[in-house]
């Protein structure tokens, strides 16, 4: 990269050098077509990002492996402890059951975080534009946080019955935060310098926003994001267990009134495998929504 | 937001004087500084006087230098004239009319490039045509034709980190240039840069200049820089700043690479650090 620059430089010094004399500065110099720096190569890029997969893959794989051992070895019964096999056979035997919950599930869970973004972006926004808002609006977005999701959840059964939309309302309820206080703090950290050098251009405060606040928030939009989807499924999960016709949260309390422990961590298994599944989903957009970003060495931030 | 102003810069025709904008009431002057005052509230509550009854004035085309030791309210001078701050006193006139609205009235260029991350250059350099509402298209189109002259051919669709530090503040310059505003407010350009980008950016900026043909006024505190480049020169006074003494480059256009090192750039030169001693030290 280094010696690229200094190339790069060494021909512009070129082209500068043959426009000193007067007859040449008339003749516009043509600088040579360079083509900008290429990217990673996609086979190294792969490697590179394979090297991010397996650690944690092992170190599941041993957890699994040991566990395997303890529980058939110490000979536990399955409907306390079973092993990782029989929870994987338990769990694809039921499939007809848990397919349908993890869909409810998902469904309610994607849906809260797309409601907890639009919400958290409007808010955000409105702090930022507003002292006012951002005074009267700020403290209640923190007491909004306080509020125990097992008190809410039971009065919104209550008020707006067992179907999807209370779950998306308590799931968005309980994710919007991070994703509201990162906006605001990313509409804040704009380049003051940009700013001013923009406003010597006659730009307007709206035009300030599009153009150099908005942008300088998304990388911290997504941080929020992705602190936010981590607990969408747990969210979406516990309010169906207070109430509701289907979904994980039902499934897992169905599994343990029969005492199907197995079929439990079959549920959970598959939890921590949607909510990796989110939160890759939210890198992905990340890296589409910021194109201008240099490429790093880790895209996922591990 | 005002009209679009005409693309003087488009069609860079070599030694062309761009049409003023304005009606000329006072024929000759395109920026005037009139008895600009401003004063600051310093850091332990003392009112910080930073600049003192400065008048300035720029000539269509010409090619004026402010030099100053450092704390002698060059910046403050700059940020006035682009409408970021207000002074105590004082006017700013172009083309002999006072300006209401000083913000968007000159094309400014401050020190760093400021190149927002987000916009490939093409978006970079034409992003003040947007703010005026000019359509992507036809921004790109006024752009397309200079990006060579500027040394960016071939990155139009380049994002700015993938930019040498030359590059970056040619796309700055280029960005100052689309403006095309009644005048040019340099602050330091080169300062950030390392001495050769530095020096190539100084040749190159003379060379496109003298085909622009566009007023400029330029922050420096550097005596070879104002030297190279300037038509005069003003030195302004320690703080609070005043206008201590103004001086004619007597150099011939256009300025030769060989000219650095005549004697004639040597004398005038040493001049000049001559009248930067002088009033650097009274107070």
């Amino acid at each position: 990269m280094r010696c690229e620059v200094e190339k790069l430089r060494g021909r512009l010094g070129g082209v500068n050098a043959s426009s000193t004399t007067p007859a040449a500065s008339s003749a516009l110099a043509p600088v040579e077509q360079l083509a900008p720096r290429p990217r990673p190569r996609p086979r190294q890029r792969l490697r590179t990002q394979l090297a991010h997969v397996w650690p944690p893959a092992l170190v599941l794989l041993t957890v699994a492996v040991l566990w395997e051992a303890l529980t058939s070895a110490l000979a536990v019964s399955p409907s306390v402890l079973p092993g990782p096999a029989q929870v994987l056979e338990a769990s694809w035997e039921d499939r007809a059951n848990l397919w349908p919950a993890m869909w409810t599930t998902t469904k309610e869970a994607v849906l809260g975080i797309a409601l907890a973004t639009a919400v958290a972006v409007v808010l955000a926004v409105a702090i930022d534009w507003s002292r006012t808002v951002r005074r009267s609006l700020y403290p209640l977005l923190v007491t909004s946080q306080t509020l125990p999701i097992i008190v809410l959840a039971p009065l919104v059964v209550i008020w707006f019955g067992f179907g999807t939309a209370p779950k998306v309302g308590l799931v968005a309820l309980f994710t919007f935060f991070p994703i509201a206080v990162g906006t605001v703090q990313g509409l804040a950290s704009a380049d003051p310098e940009a700013m001013a050098l923009l406003r010597t251009m006659g730009a307007s405060r709206r035009q300030l926003l599009l153009r150099v606040r908005a942008p300088s928030a998304v990388p911290q939009l997504f941080t929020g994001m992705k602190v936010a989807v981590t607990y969408a499924y747990v969210s979406a999960i516990f309010a169906e267990y207070v109430g509701a016709e289907q979904g994980l949260g039902v499934y897992m309390q169905a599994s343990k009134n029969a005492f199907r422990t197995e079929l439990i961590f079959g549920a959970i298994l598959l939890t921590t495998l949607l909510t990796l599944g989110l939160f890759l989903a939210v890198v992905l957009l990340e890296r589409l929504a910021m194109p201008w970003r240099r490429p790093t060495q880790s895209e996922v931030g591990w | 937001m005002s009209a679009t102003p005409p693309a003087v810069c488009s069609q860079p025709a070599a030694g062309a004087e761009p049409s003023s904008a304005g009606m000329a009431r006072t024929p000759g002057v395109r920026l005037e500084v009139i008895a600009l005052a401003k004063t600051f509230a310093g850091g332990d509550g003392e009112p910080v006087q930073a600049l003192q009854d400065v008048s300035l004035r720029a000539a269509p085309g010409e090619f004026v230098a402010v030099i100053g030791p450092s704390g002698c309210g060059k910046s403050t001078l700059f940020q006035i004239l682009a409408g970021l701050e207000d002074p105590d006193r004082g006017d700013v006139l172009i083309d002999g009319a006072h300006v209401e609205r000083r913000l968007g009235a000159c094309a400014f260029m401050p020190q760093r490039d400021s190149l927002l991350p987000w916009r490939r250059t093409l978006d970079n350099v034409t992003v003040g045509l947007s703010l005026a509402g000019v359509t992507r298209a036809e921004a790109h189109e006024r752009a397309r034709p200079l990006l060579e002259r500027f040394g960016l051919g071939g990155f139009e669709r380049a994002w700015p980190w993938q930019l040498s530090g030359g590059m970056r503040h040619r796309a700055a310059f280029l960005r100052t240039v689309l403006l095309a505003r009644p005048a040019m407010l340099l602050d330091e350009p080169f300062g950030a840069l390392d001495g050769i980008t530095r020096s190539d950016l100084q040749r190159w900026l003379l060379d496109v200049w003298e085909e622009v043909g566009s007023t400029v006024m330029l922050i420096t505190h550097d005596v070879a820089e104002a030297v190279h480049l300037a038509d005069r020169v003003y030195v302004l006074s320690p703080r609070p700043g005043r206008v201590a003494a103004t001086m004619r480059i007597d150099l011939p256009r256009p300025r030769t690479q060989e000219m650095l090192v005549s004697p004639e750039f040597a004398a005038q030169e040493a001049r000049l650090r001559e009248i930067l001693r002088e009033h650097s030290t009274s107070r």
